[in-house]
């Protein structure tokens, strides 16, 4: 049996010189479902009595982020709306595209999780600066003792090894866990392992934004 | 024995290990998590949500264990690298 783990080994588009794998191609597809999904539903905003069915469900989607952010952090959310609404949706909308036949998700490629999680290793030190200052901010790194130093820098390596590979992991396990069941009962079991996994996209997606907030509120506040 | 015989008796059993005690650990972590979040949730009803989002929290932070256990079983066997080296080798 051969199982695809990785989009990363399917070449969707040839062109010679450039061969985009279906990671990339499929990250380009959920981008685009977002940018003009935003845009057509942006481009009426009333706030009359009359508010159209799109526009609620992104303002229900919006307030409930802010409202999730705001009380991890216990800041204004305003300032890490941007970065984890977009964490949040990338990976969910990602994720929840598996239903179509032949999309595969960008999040089971541990390229596309490792990048992610390197947005979050680069966005704490930003948002702990701007929030503290350089100074404030290193001096973090030698709380409580000088000798917890390499301690401090390690576990901020060792977290953003593991929010890649918990979100690789988990989109893989169920991945690997359609394709054996295919092979095993062809007849519906599949269907149910696949709405479980659409469950489990939307919980990792929450997860990892979650988790990216904390590391974030931990850099900000002293 | 050949080499990649013993290679591979040895990936396969070591996979089916790992998983096995991988996954054995964090479940028992984990469900002491939720028993105690559930008895905090039924003493306790209005601090529901801070509780089942600090539940996800560190049951996602246990998962990742299991999570560790299941990349390294697949590695040993779908990627493996000594087997690949072998029957590199062998080929060449």
């Amino acid at each position: 049996m051969n199982v695809e783990l990785s989009p990363d080994s399917i070449t969707l588009v040839d062109l010679g010189i450039v061969r985009l794998n279906a990671t990339v191609v499929y990250s380009w597809v959920v981008l685009a479902v977002l940018v003009v999904g935003s845009a057509l539903i942006t481009r009426r905003l009333t706030v009359g009595p009359q508010v159209s069915r799109w526009q609620s469900a992104l303002e229900a989607l919006v307030s409930i982020l802010r409202s999730q952010i705001a009380d991890m952090t216990q800041q204004n959310p305003d300032r890490y709306l941007p970065f984890i609404g977009t964490l949040f949706l990338f990976i969910a909308v990602s994720n929840l595209l598996a239903i179509i036949p032949g999309f595969s998700s960008p999040v089971s490629s541990v390229s596309t999780t490792a990048a992610l999680a390197f947005c979050v290793f680069i966005a704490v030190p930003v948002y702990g600066v701007m929030a503290r200052g350089l100074k404030d901010y290193l001096r973090a790194y030698i709380q409580p003792t000088f000798i917890m130093l390499p301690l401090n820098i390690l576990s901020e390596l060792s977290r953003t090894l593991a929010l890649a590979i918990r979100l690789f992991g988990n989109a893989l396990s169920g991945d690997i866990l359609v394709a054996i069941l295919i092979v095993i009962v062809p007849l519906f079991v599949p269907i149910v392992m696949q709405l479980f996994g659409l469950v489990i996209g939307l919980i990792q997606a929450y997860i990892f934004a979650i988790l990216a907030t904390v590391f974030i509120a931990s850099a900000t506040r002293d | 024995m050949e080499e990649t015989t013993l290679i591979g008796i040895v990936s396969i059993f070591t996979a089916g290990l790992t998983i096995t005690i991988g996954s054995i650990a964090p479940a028992v972590g984990e469900a002491r998590a939720l028993v105690q979040a559930l008895a905090s949730i039924a003493q306790q009803p209005d601090e529901a949500n801070t509780i089942s989002r600090t539940l996800f929290i560190g049951i996602a932070l246990v998962e990742s264990c299991a999570i560790y256990c299941f990349v390294i079983a697949m590695i040993l066997i779908f990627f493996n690298p000594f087997w690949d080296f072998f029957v590199s080798q062998a080929g060449g």
